[in-house]
């Protein structure tokens, strides 16, 4: 820990890349279901989503950890939400100047990233407990991480459910969109593939490791 | 006996100390949080309210196809309209579309109505001169990403707004046939409104949000039209 420069600068590496592939809040920890199944109907929607987590996953885990001495552990949950809400309500009103129409079509979803688990985990698990370079390290890789795996699934449910891709006509004006890939039950379908998919491959890499 | 308030004294005295931290943090963290969200209040209001106007004024020319120009005209208590000028206050405003010659092409109208979810906030066009509404969107919900907020999108359901029936009746203080909203695809009449699969109750809400708003407003401008023309 106490050692030069290049150790920390690695292992803040590993902080970031964690999150975004070995420890993905979505497709392996499995965790904020809520905003993933719900608003990656399509992949504006997605990215927006995304990255308004990121933002507040990235604020409020450089504030806990700013903070973090400064807070008793009997309160520390209410802080972390007092926190948490604050930049949702901050990011709210930013969206709101930056496009109505992504406010409009995100709807009640930007409150609900208040509870959404991955950014109070990473609070009480992480940025509680390290310093702030290293949180926001951290709270990058995951909300990149998030963001990533948000779009994963809102790409292939556009493309399905509507024939576009950030509404792009992909496929001419005869396509008829397979309506239930945008509908909640194709987010379940869409996440349990990926959820396949992942696991596939983690299977060969051990089964590949195993083998030699 | 002594023995358990000996051991018990300590842990009753404790938490004393520590409340203060507690209050403190909750405070400092309560304070700093309001001044964060009051900055950026203040910060994106303007922006936010220039986006809404924005919005709104290509909501007006979108609801009403063929105008060019528009004019604001408001609403007094007693159903009075008198052309309306500067940043409205609260005032009850209609939104009269002219076409490049300045005739009259409609009147955009505002209406608030319970949705899905929360209040669903419209505008719609209405065409005086064929009595029908030409044209509707949605200004704000809080439907269901992927099922209510298709009735902003919807093409078949945004069709029901071409050329919708509002015809006054002959006493003047209601519609012929009052608006109503259809299952998908059974939509017989000029008046009824084809609902969307999956979006049932939101496509109701619209088609009622018409109705009682077309009901209470259209006998007001019935009587007042000419002075909704254009002055040169």
């Amino acid at each position: 820990m106490s050692s030069g420069n290049p150790t920390t600068g690695a292992m803040d590496t590993d902080i970031f890349l964690k999150g975004l592939w070995r420890e993905n809040p979505v497709f392996v920890q499995v965790l904020g279901m809520c905003p993933v199944l719900a608003v990656s109907n399509t992949a504006m929607n997605a990215l927006a989503m995304g990255l308004a987590a990121t933002f507040v996953l990235v604020m409020s885990s450089t504030l806990v950890s700013s903070l973090r001495n400064f807070i008793p552990k009997q309160v520390r949950i209410a802080t972390f939400i007092l926190i948490i809400a604050t930049f949702v309500t901050i990011v709210d009103f930013l969206i709101q100047a930056i496009s109505l129409e992504v406010h409009k079509s995100l709807g009640a979803f930007i409150a609900l990233i208040v509870v959404n688990c991955i950014i109070l985990g990473r609070a009480e698990a992480f940025a509680s407990k390290k310093s702030i370079g290293q949180s926001i390290m951290d709270a990058l890789g995951m909300g990149i991480g998030f963001t990533f795996a948000l779009l994963c699934l809102g790409i292939v449910r556009e493309v399905l459910g509507n024939g576009t891709l950030f509404d792009v006509a992909l496929f001419g004006p005869s396509f008829q969109g397979w309506s239930i890939a945008v509908l909640p039950a194709g987010g379940f379908f869409t996440l349990g593939a990926w959820l396949l998919f992942f696991s596939a491959m983690k299977a060969r890499k051990a089964r590949r490791a195993a083998a030699q | 006996m002594s023995q358990p308030s000996q051991s018990g004294a300590p842990t009753l005295a404790a938490p004393l100390p520590n409340s203060w931290y507690m209050v403190r943090a909750l405070g400092g963290v309560g304070i700093l949080c309001s001044l964060l969200i009051v900055l950026t209040f203040q910060a994106t209001l303007p922006i936010i309210t220039r986006n809404k106007a924005e919005a709104l004024e290509q909501a007006i020319f979108k609801v009403l196809p063929g105008a060019t120009q528009k004019a604001a005209f408001a609403i007094s208590g007693d159903g009075q309209l008198s052309p309306f000028a500067g940043e409205p206050e609260g005032e009850r405003l209609i939104f009269v579309g002219y076409d490049e010659s300045g005739a009259l092409v409609g009147v955009a109208l505002e209406a608030v109505g319970q949705g899905f979810q929360e209040a669903i906030r419209i505008l719609y066009g209405y065409a005086p001169d064929r009595q029908v509404v030409v044209g509707m969107e949605v200004l704000e919900s809080r439907e269901t990403p992927g099922l209510g907020d298709k009735i902003m999108k919807d093409a078949n359901f945004l069709a029901n707004f071409v050329a919708l029936d509002v015809t006054l009746n002959a006493g003047g203080n209601g519609l012929e046939n009052p608006v109503v909203a259809v299952k998908f695809g059974q939509k017989k009449n000029p008046w009824e409104v084809d609902g969307i699969t999956g979006a049932t109750i939101s496509s109701k809400a619209v088609a009622d949000i018409i109705r009682t708003s077309s009901e209470e407003i259209l006998p007001i401008l019935a009587g007042q039209l000419e002075k909704l023309q254009k002055v040169e």
